[in-house]
């Protein structure tokens, strides 16, 4: 059984952005920001920064990192860990890319 | 590929730094040997006096533990002293003093051999009880003889041996310094400075002896030293004496390589010996003659010697102006640049013999080339900047010696208190109100982590790293940590940020002469280190490419804050704010109802009137933006841009009994001229219509105020952070003039200023007598700067108009993943 479920387009994320996808029932879901960097890399992290919890999508995003719009924190996209000297951790999902169809895996 | 080899030797301050700075710059290029005589990891130095006066341990000055080396691959040799260099193989040779030798050959070679005390050429100075004051090993031979004995003599009244006296007078001792000078610290003081300190430093219980010339030291019946003796035949008791009078580059190694060496080893802006394989940096370097002693210019010369050995070859030193302060807890002392006057030059004098402050400030030619501060030294970080970037100082010169919050017209600014008020607030006490960061927490961040710099400090605590009010204080708290070690920070010479070692200027211009168009190309030719940028430079680089070449280079979303993407505020909880145009403040009927409707129909939360005259709408969704946008059927206010915000307007003659001018039509006017201009920052106008200027037109960046003959111009005002009160620019006498002066002094910012830089700030920075030549006294340079902003203006479209059009929807749209999709 695959819990691998299909997202969106890799085009409809403008490089250095982000999408948001709201996972589960309106009202009460669940969001992740997927995000695509300059060299097409995709991340999926919960869009919720460890530090006060502000929207990570909304952040700008340079290298593998985004800096989160709120107070300037940056998050390693990979990991979801905060950059030193800030400490702390974003939820990460596991995402993959297929014939330009962006897949997020949900376990 | 074999890795290059590196040899440092030379474990303390300037080589380590030197290191770090490389292992930034390229980690991998080289395999990195250090050798330290001492048998210690990389500990500050300058910290020692503050451990001697029982204030720190050595546990707290230590900013390399031997960990440190090993993560970064390193290899440390502790406890062995390199003897030769072999010029023609490349390699050292070194010795553990008990006859085993290590050896290691070398691509480069980093000598950071530091300096050794100068010892008086007396007899008795071997005995036992005789040291000098250098290191960790001399700092014990201090502590333990306070605990053994009772009278210590310091020689020599520098900064380093009034720091030695007063830790032993501290751990109980009886001190007295002898100094062969008239003054104490003569070579950073003026005599009335120092006598003011001395006294200071006799009531804390130190004995003076000036103008002693030391003729031996005579040892006591249990073969230790017992008593210093004096030319003029005196004598006095001594269970410790500490040899203070001063250091010398310490050369012998290098010179026995036959590396040319005259008061230090000559060193190139590279930092190259005349063996360019051999570079030296700290302490043992001479470059222009001079052999620098103080941390500050030691890190300079690390950082461009590493830019040399990670092969950027852009960096070059180029000398340094020092400052000093005094270590001694409770005593305030700041020197700066030249304070022994001569000829050509003025003083302007504070002297407070029983308030007990002194100021000296020495002018030449309107520029500050010396200060000398005691008692409050609050100021002296303003002074050192003054004076390293040789600024005029003929506006403020009334007001200079009143400090910078006084010249400057800093009116209740939080940040800035008299020198001492740092050192006396209580751990407990907060300092940075944005991020609720306490002075104890600075203090410890410091300690813990070695910091130097206001960007440390913002980076490990984010205190002043929010509004920047409190940056003063921070600074003051650094300072009174650290001491000597600190170096006020100088934006005009720093580097944007760790991308990139170009400042802010040297970007524009390079954006100008090379006509950039792009980020990529402007990271190509700028030679960036990341890939991408960061959230600092992007920004930044991306207004200088539009401002610089409109219509040409392309606007980059991805580069902007969120709010410029969105446009609209972001709030805390992730919703949005949006404030729709009303131009100079005035609105209708049908705009009233149509808010209203909006509000109703997508349950706004909050309605609020803003500072600038129109209504701000609180908590809206970001997917609902578009279509709030639609039925509001209202252009963008802009209230979340670094750009025109908006005209704020008084009633004026159109209805005021007083009014002489109509201020809101002009307002009107100027509004829609600046529609859509992007700027460095915030851009707020305001018209008066008459002088009672119920617009507050004094507080604004371009403010217009009405009178009977014509309308008045003031700029650089700003009601924020510091309330900075307008400058008056010029009169005109008729509408057209009020938007062709306004406009031109906005473009030259626009063109000139640094990204996030107000108008007041860059005001201060190139002055306002050269923006008054340009646009108030030339009159073509005005047209053009005017018909530059039209231009760039020119087809401007209605941000939110576009967008309720589809323009990026997909900044908009979340995409939702049902719930049993999600529970597959």
């Amino acid at each position: 059984m695959s819990d691998w479920i299909e997202i969106l387009k890799l085009d409809h994320i403008p490089r250095q952005g982000a999408r948001v996808v709201e996972l589960g029932p309106a009202g009460e879901a669940t969001r992740v920001a997927i995000f695509r960097t300059a060299t097409d890399q995709v991340y999926a992290v919960k869009d919720h920064c460890p530090h006060r919890g502000g929207p990570l999508s909304q952040g700008i995003v340079h290298g593998g990192q985004v800096t989160c719009p709120m107070h300037n924190w940056k998050i390693d996209l990979a990991s979801g860990a905060a950059v030193l000297p800030d400490k702390g951790c974003a939820r990460t999902y596991d995402s993959k890319v297929e014939d330009g169809q962006i897949f997020l895996r949900l376990a | 590929m074999m890795k290059r080899k590196l040899v440092v030797v030379g474990n303390g301050m300037a080589g380590i730094r030197a290191v770090e700075e490389l292992l930034k710059l390229a980690p991998e290029l080289y395999d990195i040997t250090v050798f330290g005589a001492e048998p210690h990891g990389n500990y500050n130095r300058i910290l020692l006096s503050p451990v001697l006066a029982g204030e720190m341990t050595l546990a707290d000055i230590v900013l390399n533990d031997l960990g440190w080396y090993q993560d970064n691959g390193i290899t440390l040799h502790v406890g062995k002293k390199v003897t030769k260099i072999d010029r023609v193989k490349r390699k050292v040779i070194a010795d553990d003093g008990k006859g085993n030798l290590t050896e290691a050959a070398y691509d480069r070679l980093l000598l950071a051999t530091g300096s050794t005390p100068f010892i008086l050429p007396v007899a008795g100075n071997d005995l036992p009880g005789v040291i000098a004051y250098r290191d960790i090993a001399d700092t014990e031979a201090m502590i333990a003889a306070a605990a053994n004995h009772k009278h210590a003599v310091v020689i020599g009244a520098g900064l380093l041996g009034l720091e030695a006296a007063n830790g032993l007078r501290l751990r109980g001792m009886d001190v007295t310094v002898v100094h062969v000078m008239d003054w104490i610290m003569e070579r950073q003081l003026d005599q009335a400075g120092a006598d003011m300190l001395q006294a200071s430093l006799e009531s804390k219980g130190l004995k003076f002896l000036l103008g002693k010339h030391t003729e031996m030291l005579k040892a006591s019946p249990e073969g230790r030293v017992g008593a210093v003796r004096f030319k003029d035949g005196s004598e006095i008791p001594a269970d410790l004496v500490v040899m203070a009078a001063g250091i010398r580059p310490n050369t012998a190694l290098a010179e026995s390589a036959g590396l040319h060496c005259h008061r230090g080893i000559v060193v190139s802006d590279t930092l190259q010996t005349f063996d360019p394989k051999i570079y030296a940096v700290g302490e043992c370097a001479a470059h222009r003659g001079i052999a620098y002693g103080l941390v500050a210019p030691l890190f300079e010369q690390a950082k461009v010697c590493a830019n040399h050995l990670a092969q950027h070859g852009i960096g070059r030193y180029q000398g340094s102006v020092t400052s000093t302060k005094l270590k001694v807890t409770g005593v305030d002392v700041f020197s700066a640049g030249n304070f022994s006057g001569g000829d050509g030059t003025e003083d302007i004098v504070l002297h407070d013999k029983s308030g007990g402050v002194y100021k000296r400030l020495v002018i030449e030619k309107d520029k500050l080339i010396g200060a000398v501060l005691y008692g409050d030294t609050a100021d002296g970080g303003w002074y050192f900047q003054l004076l390293k970037e040789g600024r005029d100082i003929g506006a403020v010169r009334d007001r200079l010696m009143f400090g910078d919050a006084f010249a400057n017209n800093h009116v209740g600014d939080a940040g800035h208190a008299g020198g001492s008020k740092a050192a006396a607030m209580a751990d407990e006490a907060e300092v940075c109100g944005c991020n609720g960061v306490c002075k104890g927490t600075i203090v410890k961040a410091i300690r813990e982590h070695g910091l130097f710099s206001l960007e440390d400090v913002r980076k490990h605590t984010k205190a002043s790293s929010s509004c920047g009010s409190c940056t003063g204080l921070v600074e003051q708290i650094l300072a009174s940590t650290i001491g000597g070690a600190y170096q006020a920070a100088d934006r005009s010479t720093k580097p944007m940020c760790g991308c990139t070692d170009f400042n802010h200027g040297e970007v524009r211009q390079a954006i100008r002469s090379m006509k950039l168009l792009s980020m990529d190309a402007a990271f190509k030719a700028l030679d960036w280190r990341t890939p991408d940028g960061c959230a600092s430079c992007r920004p930044a680089l991306n207004y200088y490419l539009i401002s610089t070449w409109p219509h040409e280079a392309q606007d980059d979303p991805q580069s902007r804050f969120i709010n410029e993407r969105a446009h609209a505020n972001i709030q805390k909880d992730g919703t949005y704010s949006a404030v729709p145009r009303m131009w100079g403040g005035l609105t209708t009927p049908d705009e009233l109802r149509r808010i209203a409707d909006v509000a109703e129909k997508y349950q706004v939360p909050t309605l609020k009137v803003t500072g600038g005259q129109r209504i701000d709408l609180l908590g809206i969704k970001k997917e609902d933006l578009p279509g709030v946008w639609k039925d509001l059927g209202m252009p963008s206010g802009h209230a979340y841009g670094k750009s025109i915000r908006t005209v704020k307007t008084c009633v004026g003659a159109e209805h005021c009994r007083f009014g002489t001018q109509r201020s809101m039509s002009m307002g009107v006017e100027l509004e829609k001229m600046l529609f859509g201009m992007w700027s460095p920052h915030k851009v707020k106008l305001a018209v008066s219509g008459c002088p009672r200027n119920c617009a507050e037109a004094g507080i604004k960046d371009v403010g217009v105020i009405g009178v009977d003959s014509g309308w008045e111009l003031y700029v650089a005002g700003n009601g924020g952070i510091k309330t900075e009160v307008a400058e008056f620019f010029c009169k005109v006498a008729t509408r057209e003039e009020v938007l062709e002066y306004s406009a031109a002094f906005l473009q030259l910012y626009r063109e000139e200023a640094w990204y996030l830089e107000r108008t007041v700030h860059w005001v201060q920075r190139v002055g306002l007598d050269s923006i008054k030549q340009r646009v108030v006294d030339d009159a073509e340079q005005r047209k053009a700067l005017h018909q530059r902003l039209l231009y760039a203006l020119q087809g401007i479209v209605d941000p939110w108009l576009e967008r309720t059009e589809g323009v990026e929807a997909h900044e908009f749209q979340p995409v939702r993943v049902p719930a049993d999709a999600a529970h597959a």
